[in-house]
């Protein structure tokens, strides 16, 4: 290698491959290997699976979202164990259904995987909750329903976690919704001035001596004696 | 303690032609200058503006020139409230409070084009300028305003404060908004103790 020559990002060597492909194809590439399995295992939920920029996207039927989810999470030879996120995609087209889409990832295959599931407008938008699967679906749901007003079922807490309980303009990434939102300006800050700022939270979120009871056993006893320096 | 000081220098001479020793002045001009001079802020940094007011606090730009040095974390030791960047409709009562809880004098510098109008953000969550909530003195425009715009604002408040005149009993007038509307907050709920303001409840000026 001469001095003069540029390394690319992610070629450590010249002719060495990088680990990170460089020339994706945006369609058609070969999905990744758990497109098949769920298609092999939930036949009639599997609506369709798509590759796009190399990413797997497997569309699933919303009545059995919950079922794939966790199979996804418990397979041995799937074991998808991370929710990066969970959120909603509303289109232009008032006839496309609204998609809730998952983001998982496979921390031990090192696998990256996209399930959405598509719920039609007209309808109250429902769908099963993952927060038995996984804790990080608890702020996402919360999120999802505030901005677009889909219900979790299973859900311990459903409640509004970006605008203020009291809020009553609707939910604001849903496409009807006006930018400026629904009320007059003087008419939404009358409202915003109304809401008690502390009345959002619960007392559990308030107080932090309940969470006392959950420390580990060990660090309760040395709390308990006295000891004020955490570790 | 064996220190006496000589005896022409233990008396002071009130002969006009004798002129050391003392200063004769305005009330009000010794009175405005010790408090234009010693303004407390009371940081309320929400978005970019915020970065730029800690640059302005920082050593380049040294607030501390202009008797800014301290920060003044708890609203009843504040002089003047600096609202740096957007307040989204959530943050509209705790601003709010935090404004009555800071007890007279005081004043507000509304820094930035979306503390001042709502700037870019004319949407359904962004107050469209803090003065819909509380009184503004100053206004800073910029988007982000660098700190040579905040310390320029800054001087002009200090120039306003320079020039009020304590008999003018106007000034420091508040508006108690009628009781009825969303904007009035109970004495009671101004003085609450919060924790993170410690001991500090004997400082309220709501009269009670």
């Amino acid at each position: 290698m001469s001095r003069f020559e540029v390394v690319r990002t992610g070629a450590s060597a010249p002719g060495v491959e990088p680990a990170t492909q460089r020339n994706v194809a945006h369609r058609n590439a070969d999905p990744n290997p758990s497109a098949k399995a769920l298609q092999e295992k939930f036949s009639s939920a599997i609506k369709r699976v798509e590759v796009i920029w190399g990413e797997t996207v497997v569309y699933v039927d919303p009545a059995s979202v919950h079922e794939v989810m966790g199979w996804l999470r418990d397979e041995p030879s799937q074991r998808y164990d991370f929710l990066s996120d969970l959120t909603a995609v509303e289109y232009r087209d008032a006839e496309v259904p609204i998609e809730v889409v998952w983001h998982l990832r496979s921390l031990p295959f090192r696998r990256f995987l996209r399930v959405k599931a598509q719920i039609p407008k007209g309808k109250p938008l429902e769908i099963a909750s993952v927060y038995d699967l996984y804790r990080a679906a608890d702020w996402l749901e919360r999120e999802c329903y505030d901005m677009f007003g889909i219900r979790f079922h299973g859900h311990p807490d459903l409640r509004r976690i970006l605008m203020w309980e009291s809020y009553t303009e609707g939910f604001p990434l849903r496409k009807d919704f006006p930018l400026r939102g629904r009320f007059s300006r003087s008419e939404q800050l009358r409202q915003a001035l109304a809401q008690n700022p502390e009345a959002r939270y619960s007392m559990e979120e308030l107080t932090i001596a309940d969470a006392f009871a959950e420390l580990p056993a060990d660090m309760r006893e040395r709390l308990g004696k006295g000891e004020r320096t955490g570790e | 303690m064996g220190l006496t000081a000589p005896a022409e220098h233990r008396t002071v001479s009130y002969a006009p032609e004798s002129q050391e020793g003392w200063v004769a002045t305005r009330l009000d001009f010794l009175v405005n200058w010790a408090r234009a001079n010693s303004l407390w802020p009371m940081p309320f940094g929400t978005a970019c503006c915020a970065i730029e007011f800690m640059a302005t606090a920082a050593s380049d730009f040294d607030l501390a020139r202009f008797g800014m040095e301290r920060m003044s974390y708890s609203p009843r030791q504040a002089d003047v409230l600096i609202c740096a960047g957007r307040v989204p409709f959530k943050l509209a009562p705790i601003i709010r409070r935090i404004w009555q809880q800071m007890p007279q004098p005081k004043w507000c510098i509304s820094m930035g084009a979306c503390a001042s109008t709502g700037g870019m953000f004319d949407n359904y969550a962004v107050v469209q300028g803090i003065d819909t909530i509380i009184p503004v003195d100053v206004y800073v425009p910029g988007c982000p305003p660098r700190p040579e715009g905040l310390l320029y604002g800054i001087r002009m408040l200090q120039e306003k404060v320079k020039n009020e005149r304590a008999a003018d009993a106007g000034t420091r007038d508040e508006m108690e908004p009628d009781p009825s509307s969303q904007l009035y907050i109970p004495p009671s709920v101004i003085d609450e103790l919060g924790e993170p303001f410690g001991n500090s409840v004997n400082q309220t000026r709501s009269g009670l």
